[in-house]
């Protein structure tokens, strides 16, 4: 064993020292990393804080409870402007339940259908056409909505106007389909295929099996599936812009124009409002409602899927 | 055997068959429809497709309307929004996967990110409009629609670099550390590497539900007729939904040709990303495996 040269002790000593400085980096790399991560917080509270506050300006404009129960909603009337809000809220329900109504079947009987009939290949080609269809973008099927389902439902029902809530929300359900389709086709999947056997083994056919055991099993995951879709369907914008009119309407017609709450924000910010005026806060109002009914929405259905879960 | 019980079994199978008819039309329909949507706006739009409605500007008049300073805007968006929304995204992936404590404030985060993720786009283009537009008064740039589109994108992003840093097997790790490198250089040089095709793919999806959001520009007032090329960060434009959403608004049927041609336009994009992200799903895959 010959002794350490004094050359290589001297390496030997920036190698440590080029070490500590890497340590030294090393122990604050976790906080430059926590103060970008809080940029996400930054951003939550961003939006919750913009719109209170430019809402609580609009209730110095406003009185509170004629916005919550007034039944009738225009701005722009200049001789009596009225910023009653259940019509954009029974506009919005209108698009929400034609969409849940058109969605929910036909995305639960996919997603049954993938998930307890498809063969692998029919799965590898159904598949990704379903993620094709998430991938479009809304605009895509606003316009899709106002240039052939419109005309369409026209040769059937003639009295439909050019603006309305059926075709819209048609077209919602529509976009929305994917997420429930892929959304329920994970709970009905990550079922376990004991259940399945058993209930084969006691003479069920294939039907009877999905219906009475694997949808029973999967239905926390189903109903999150289902009122996260709604959600979406709540704060869609572009459909309901293009293709549903921007009439606030307080009834129940769904063949006439009439305006959502997402379509009215729309209406302003490409309209000429300027800023500081009444109109200008009202769209803030109308986002705090909007933000308020989807972020309620999402924790319902987090709330469900981890609570009852079922565990096998 | 018992007749009755014979009909009873009978009427059941029948009714089976009946049923998985049911189902798989549903899973047709859907096929139907996406080809009935894309035939419909494809047998449109695909006249209006030559070369000067790339090299036009928007116009009054539908024939010269083209998408010229939509297409360079949209490319100008995203020049913003991958670099802001990548580097926030994977910080806080690195973070959130490697680094942070199981405490409440970790757990807050992480609730924080998928209370964002539901967030409708157009409540986010009120965010902009309050925070970028007005207050830090960067007015309808290039800068504040990209930051504004960040921030949409973020959850997602976040998301699935969570999921691809899960993914890197610990062997990989412990082989790094016993190598005696750092945690830093463990992530930088062994786990950011191997997870970066799933990163890839996750993010390239992200960034094409940015080209395509419309809402939140139109709240932060995005114009729609724009007779000039952007020349920085600063400077107002227009980007190719919002081209698309005027031209479609238009009563005359010319524009309803010309916001077909431009769907086709975003289509193509859109897809020709969704290959470049699968490419890089199927890379990673195949790398995991060897």
């Amino acid at each position: 064993m010959s002794s350490i040269q004094p050359s290589e002790k001297a390496r030997t000593r920036d190698i440590i020292a080029a070490a500590k400085k890497k340590e030294r980096f090393g122990k604050l790399v976790p906080y430059l990393l926590l103060a970008v991560t809080s940029l996400t917080v930054l951003a939550t509270f961003g939006i919750v804080y913009t719109l209170l506050k430019e809402t609580f300006t609009f209730f110095t404009h406003i009185n509170i409870s004629d916005f919550v129960f007034g039944t009738e909603w225009a701005p722009f009337s200049n001789a009596d402007p009225s910023f009653g809000v259940l019509p954009l809220l029974i506009g919005t329900l209108k698009i929400a339940l034609i969409a849940i109504l058109i969605g929910v079947p036909a995305g639960l009987a996919c997603a049954i259908f993938l998930s307890e009939y498809a063969s692998p290949k029919v799965k590898k080609i159904v598949k990704p056409i379903i993620e094709l269809l998430a991938g479009i973008p809304t605009i895509v099927y606003g316009f899709f909505a106002l240039t052939f389902v419109t005309p369409l439902l026209q040769t059937i029902i003639p009295q439909l106007k050019l603006f309305n809530a059926l075709s819209a929300g048609i077209v919602v359900g529509i976009m929305i389909l994917p997420m429930i389709v892929s959304l329920s086709e994970d709970a009905l999947s990550s079922v376990p295929a004991s259940f399945r056997d058993g209930s084969y083994a006691l003479g069920s056919t294939k039907f009877e099996t999905a219906i009475r055991v694997v949808v029973p099993a999967a239905t926390s995951g189903i109903a999150a599936s289902i009122i996260l879709a709604t959600s979406r369907a709540i704060g869609e914008t572009m459909i309901v812009s293009l293709a549903a009119g921007s009439t606030p309407a307080f009834n129940l017609d769904l063949t006439g124009s009439i305006q959502t709450m997402t379509s009215y924000i729309v209406q302003v910010a490409t309209g000429d409002a300027g800023y500081g005026t009444t109109i200008y806060y009202s769209i803030y109002a109308v986002g705090f409602m909007l933000f308020l009914f989807t972020f309620l929405m999402n924790r319902a259905a987090l709330y469900i899927k981890t609570k009852f879960r079922e565990e096998y | 055997m018992d007749h009755n019980l014979q009909a009873k079994i009978s009427r059941r199978i029948a009714k089976d068959s009946a049923m998985k008819w049911l189902f798989g039309s549903a899973a047709a329909i859907l096929v139907a429809v996406i080809a009935f949507l894309f035939y419909g706006i494809g047998a449109d739009g695909v006249d209006r497709l030559n070369l000067s409605f790339f090299t036009n500007f928007g116009s009054r008049f539908p024939e010269k309307a083209g998408l010229k300073a939509a297409l360079v805007g949209t490319l100008a968006l995203m020049a913003v929004v991958i670099p802001v929304s990548m580097f926030i995204g994977l910080c806080s992936a690195i973070y959130l996967e490697e680094y942070a404590p199981k405490n409440k404030w970790t757990a807050f985060i992480e609730m924080n990110i998928s209370n964002l993720a539901g967030v409708p786009s157009v409540v986010f283009g009120l965010l902009g409009l309050t925070v970028f537009v007005r207050a830090m008064s960067l007015g309808n740039s290039i800068l504040a629609a990209g930051l504004t589109m960040s921030l949409l994108i973020l959850p997602i992003i976040i998301v699935a670099s969570q999921e691809a840093i899960r993914s890197v097997p610990d062997a990989l790790r412990e082989a790094s550390y016993g190598m005696g490198a750092t945690k830093w250089q463990t992530i930088l040089h062994v786990i950011l590497p191997s997870a970066i095709g799933s990163i890839l793919t996750g993010s390239i999806l992200s960034f094409s539900r940015a080209i395509g959001e419309t809402a939140p520009l139109i709240v932060l007032g995005i114009p729609v007729i724009v007779q000039f090329l952007p020349t920085g960060p600063l400077s107002t434009f227009t980007a190719l939904p919002m081209q698309i959403y005027d031209w479609a608004k238009r009563p005359q049927p010319a524009f309803a040709d010309a916001a077909s041609a431009g769907i086709i336009v975003l289509l193509i994009m859109l897809v020709t990303m969704n290959a470049f992200a699968i490419y890089f799903r199927n890379r990673s895959e195949k790398k995991l495996k060897n």
